[in-house]
């Protein structure tokens, strides 16, 4: 009997036979004692809680700072999956960046009636405040997080689009440093493409989005709320990683329309800022002014084209829901050519017709607010209770605008280490796309999280997910590669594929 | 360049670290005195050791009686005196955590380990316990020490170690003014008969009891004991020796940004007033009158040293 | 008309500040019904100034000033020549298209009073401009014009549940009981030329605008129940106060500052004959 869900190790062999390609890893999976995964997984563990890659989970103390369980099998891609993916991605970030360019200026796309005027214009998204601006290179998604999910060999979807600040790459960065430490010999079976590429990458592309009025080594900072808040970790990483000044709103002083810093030998120009703080607290004149987390006179800075926001303000826009459900054809209009990447299939709440089918199917669907995120907002009809149901009905019937509606996908597994073994448990993926003035470029990797509880679709970390290493295998060498390589590495994976 | 914040927080951190590591040695040395002396003597070791701590009002404020465990837990671990150990390494934490990434991976671990050491006990117990607890701090504390000394020597080095060298004229200024009270009471002559314990704790808390014999060979006198803790510059706890430190990182920072200002010109002329100074000056001119007025004058190159790194 | 406008800000600090920044909305945009012939802004302390236009299409001035500073005069000084259009925007730069003005903030949002004090509006009239007509009459009959109230932010259901408010406040009802019948509606901020005579005025005005279909943006300043004619000139919109204010700023300092606005609109050849 086939099993239900696709597994990305087994495929449908319910663990009889693993996928053509997947032999190796299925081995060793198999042949690692469960109690040395284990004890790996510990270290693994205790190494992330020493170091304080934490989170802090709102509404506990600063006390309760946590960390992410972390698996130790890998979730692996194929060379050949991974091109295809990639493609997708970059095309979809490309015109996820032409249409912020064009609804904050020509507005072509709102004209042509591809998306809905009132849909992007009324969109508590859309930030009439940069109404005008053209970001350098026509980037305002910088760093995009993609989330994807699968469904078979082949089937793989968006999820959502995360053109604010994404987090989560320094889960990428450390889980890989933490699997390199303890797991060397995958990394011997396998040739992997590395992750570490990510900061200079990141790096690179923050200096090619500098003013025009900036030095050829300009000044970039990461803008962090405070040590307070729940990704602080990953932004100090960051800024370490990157070795630039990781700062507060209270460092930034603007004058004459520039952004400083200060320092302790005086004022240093500021030409590119990773801010990791909300547009709604970005400059207290502009924004919220109760924000005390702003800088007062930024956005006129950034107005005069004196400093580059990464990513651009106004970008929230791209991340909403029911836009969203219009990728496909944003996608087609700004290249000419059809997604790569699909969607997942979306009833738009704000539509009469879908609206019917979502409040009759509610119980097989997934609902979530076009604005919600982190898994908040969000109903998944199999698992809710009926007077949940009852709840999210009344609400999307009070609000049809403010929500879509999604089928519930079988999500693919990745063999996981639980209490019981190495079971299947459901994964989803968030690949970090970054776009300057050289491209576009998707670092090979990327955060997995997954669902830790049996049978469980919500792999959110403040609900109980936990992540797991990506590896992106290196294609296959040619022929002449594969003759010139050391004949006794080859006997030896021969060795250990065939026992 | 650092950030002035940065600075601001390393320099906190250094005066922190500091501060906790002082009131270990002062709580370790005062269990010793408080063992050697006859009963109740014990009672004034402990009331001294709150003197030094400059701490006194506020724990007769709390009403609590002088006993040395009521003392011990107050230096080390009430969460009300906001100087005490758990407090400084509280503060140090927290300044850490925001600037992790201006200290290496381990001086940060080093800060974290300490508090973490000291963050769910809520007394200290006997004598005994008393001591395990300062040896466990102490290794701790010189572990930070150890790790700040193997960062980079650049500003961010500096401004930790000028924090922890401002921190430590002013402990020792008020340890030597105190316990002199407490020695050679009003009218008693400098040089008279020597209370072998009370200087044997002064030297302990100071970590200078080897020091003093390596640099006086001839015994034991409290004309030597006050030379030693305000003149010598080979001692590291000394006054001189601080007071150099302070000019030299201000160099080395100077030399970084490229200025010098307010700061640098208090602490070179306090530097140069104080190499020409002996000790019978010090002494006809009054102890105590001196130290206040060192007391007084290492506060204001502090206030001088925020100002001119634009801490606020 | 030809009006000459003065408008001083005058702050004081009770402690000297280190540092200021402001976001001065102040300066006036030509369009068919009024001209800028002429127009400064003037700073009493060394100050650095930076124009802009944001994404409204309002000009906006940055001023930067250094410490210490324990008081600054701003004096907004110019002539325009105004014309009686009735209230009609014409020729204007309108780099938003109208349905952004649909969205609600949280100083004009609607409530349920609100709300079905619109609905009756829209019953009683069908003709999209005489139902704006309508709707400012009935402000003005409902919500008491007190000009000694402290012009403090006060949300549209605040001011609307109090029946009474200043004209700011009259501006975000109009907006939020326009919009929640489906009308884009916008925030304007101004100066009058006060008929009566009354030139010395403590503040500067605000009044609304509402996109209708058949004649683009239209005025309608339901603290007078009128539509703008050539006593109004128009400096700024948003979707509310905040994003029209004539002023947004912060200082670096402590203490507690005290503002003082005098402004002054008089007929520019009235003057000559003085």
């Amino acid at each position: 009997m086939a099993a239900k869900f696709f597994d990305e190790i087994w495929g449908y062999s319910r663990g009889r036979k693993p996928r053509p390609g997947f032999e190796e890893i299925a081995h060793w999976i198999r042949s690692t004692p469960k109690k040395e995964m284990r004890r790996r997984q510990d270290s693994a563990e205790a190494a992330f809680r020493q170091l304080g890659i934490t989170f802090n989970v709102y509404g506990e103390d600063e006390e309760a700072e946590r960390i992410i369980p972390f698996d130790i099998v890998p979730r692996v891609f194929a060379a050949d999956e991974w091109a295809r993916l990639s493609e997708g991605l970059e095309q979809r970030v490309n015109a996820l960046n032409a249409f912020l360019v064009d609804v904050y200026n020509d507005r072509k796309i709102l004209a042509d009636g591809v998306v809905p005027s009132d849909l992007v214009l009324g969109n508590p998204g859309f930030t009439p405040a940069v109404n005008g601006i053209r970001p350098p290179h026509g980037v305002f998604a910088h760093i995009a997080g993609i989330d994807m999910v699968r469904t078979g060999p082949d089937e793989f979807y968006v999820l959502e689009d995360n053109a604010r600040t994404p987090s989560g790459v320094s889960y990428m960065l450390e889980n890989r440093e933490a699997m390199l430490r303890l797991c060397p010999e995958l990394f011997e079976m396998f040739e992997v493409e590395p992750v570490d590429r990510y900061t200079d990458a990141l790096r690179e592309m923050m200096q090619s989005v500098a003013p025009e009025s900036a030095p050829k080594d300009p000044v970039c900072v990461i803008l962090t709320p405070g040590h307070f808040n729940s990704a602080f970790y990953e932004h100090s990483f960051l800024a370490d990683n990157l070795g630039i000044e990781l700062v507060e709103a209270a460092d930034l002083i603007v004058d004459d329309d520039i952004v400083w810093m200060r320092t302790i030998g005086g004022r240093k120009r500021v030409d590119v800022i990773y801010r990791r703080i909300d547009d709604d607290f970005l400059d207290p004149l502009v924004f919220r002014p109760d924000s005390m987390l702003g800088v007062p006179g930024l956005m006129a800075a950034y107005f005069a084209g004196n400093v580059t926001i990464i990513n651009a303000p106004g970008g929230g826009i791209a991340d909403d829901k029911a836009i969203y459900s219009y990728m496909p054809e944003i996608v087609k209009y700004y290249t000419g050519e059809e997604a790569k990447l699909p969607n997942v299939e979306t009833w738009r709440c704000r539509e009469p017709d879908a609206l019917k089918y979502v409040l009759e199917n509610m119980a097989d669907l997934v609902v979530k607010k076009v604005d919600g995120s982190g898994g908040y907002g969000m109903l998944v009809g199999p698992s809710a209770t009926s007077e949940e149901v009852d709840e999210f009905k009344k609400a999307v019937k009070a609000n049809p605008n403010g929500y879509i509606a999604q089928p519930t996908l079988a999500l693919s597994t990745v063999p996981t280490l639980g209490e019981k073994g190495v079971k299947g448990r459901h994964v989803d993926f968030r690949p970090f796309v970054l776009s300057g003035a050289n491209g576009v470029e998707t670092v090979k990797g990327g955060l997995t999280r997954v669902a830790l509880r049996e049978g469980s679709l919500v792999v959110n970390s403040s609900q109980g997910g936990g992540t797991k290493d990506s590896l992106v295998l290196r294609p296959p060498r040619d022929q002449k590669q594969s003759q010139s390589q050391d004949g006794r590495s080859q006997s030896q994976s021969q060795a250990k594929g065939g026992s | 360049m650092m950030l002035a914040r940065t600075a601001s927080y390393l320099y906190w951190i250094g005066r922190y670290m500091e501060r906790a590591e002082f009131t270990a040695r002062l709580v370790e040395a005062t269990v010793r005195l408080d063992a050697l002396s006859a009963r109740p003597a014990g009672e004034g070791a402990w009331a001294s050791a709150l003197s030094v701590a400059s701490a006194k009002e506020d724990y007769e404020a709390t009403g609590e009686s002088i006993t040395p465990s009521n003392v011990a837990n107050y230096l080390t671990l009430s969460e009300s005196n906001s100087n005490s150990i758990r407090n400084c390494l509280y503060n140090a934490r927290m300044n850490a955590r925001a600037v992790r990434t201006a200290l290496t991976r381990e001086g940060w671990e080093s800060i974290n380990r300490a508090w973490l050491a000291l963050r769910d006990r809520s007394a200290t117990g006997g004598a005994q316990s008393t001591i395990n607890l300062v040896d466990e701090l102490k290794a701790e504390i010189r572990g930070f020490e150890g790790a700040m000394h193997r960062m980079l020597r650049q500003d961010k080095h500096w401004m930790l170690r000028l924090g922890a060298a401002i921190e430590r004229a002013d402990n020792t200024a008020r340890l030597i003014d105190v316990k002199y009270h407490l020695i050679l009471p009003e009218g008693e002559e400098i040089g008279g008969v020597i209370d072998r314990d009370q200087w044997g704790t002064i030297l302990q808390t100071v970590s200078a009891n080897t020091a003093f014999r390596w640099l006086y060979r001839d015994g034991l006198s409290p004309g030597r004991v006050v030379e030693m803790l305000t003149l010598r510059r080979e001692l590291p706890r000394s006054l001189a020796c601080c007071v150099e430190e302070v000019t030299e990182i201000l160099d080395e920072i100077g030399q970084e940004t490229g200025f010098q200002g307010e700061a640098d010109r208090m602490a070179r002329l306090r530097h140069k007033r104080l190499t020409g100074t002996k000790v019978g000056d010090i002494i006809r001119g009054g102890l105590h009158e001196f130290l206040q007025a060192f007391i007084t004058e290492n506060r204001l190159l502090s206030q001088a040293i925020s100002r001119q790194f634009r801490f606020d | 008309m030809r009006l000459d406008i003065e408008h001083v800000t005058h702050y004081a600090f009770t402690e000297p500040q280190r540092r200021l920044v402001q976001l001065l909305r102040a300066t006036p945009s030509s369009f068919a019904a009024q001209h800028v012939v002429d127009w400064h802004i003037d700073v009493d302390c060394d100050a650095r100034i930076r124009p802009g236009r944001d994404g409204y299409g309002n000009h906006y001035t940055m001023l930067y000033v250094d410490g210490p500073v324990e008081a600054i005069e701003l004096t907004v000084s110019g002539e325009v020549l105004t014309d009686n259009r009735h209230g009609m925007i014409e020729d204007a730069n309108e780099p938003l298209p109208p349905p952004v003005f649909l969205r609600s903030t949280g100083l004009s949002q609607a409530d349920d009073a609100i709300r079905s004090f619109a609905r009756d509006v829209e019953n009683a009239e069908s003709d999209p401009l005489k139902r704006m007509h309508l709707l400012m009459e009935r402000l003005l009959n409902e919500i008491r014009f007190e000009p000694t109230l402290d012009a403090v932010e006060r949300d549209a259901a605040t001011a609307f549940a109090a029946n009474r408010g200043v004209c700011q406040d009259h501006a975000h009802i109009f907006c939020a009981a326009a919009r929640a019948i489906g009308t884009p509606a916008r925030y304007i901020s101004g100066h009058l030329f006060r008929r009566d005579g009354a030139t010395e005025q403590e503040a500067s005005h605000a009044w609304a605008e509402a996109w209708l279909e058949d004649l683009g943006w239209v005025g309608f300043d339901p603290a007078n129940g009128i539509s703008p004619d050539d006593a109004y000139v128009r400096i700024a919109c948003g979707l509310d106060y905040r994003e029209a204010a004539p002023v947004a700023g912060r200082r670096l300092g402590g203490g507690d500052e005290r503002m003082r606005v005098d402004v002054r609109v008089t007929e520019a050849h009235m003057q000559h004959q003085q």
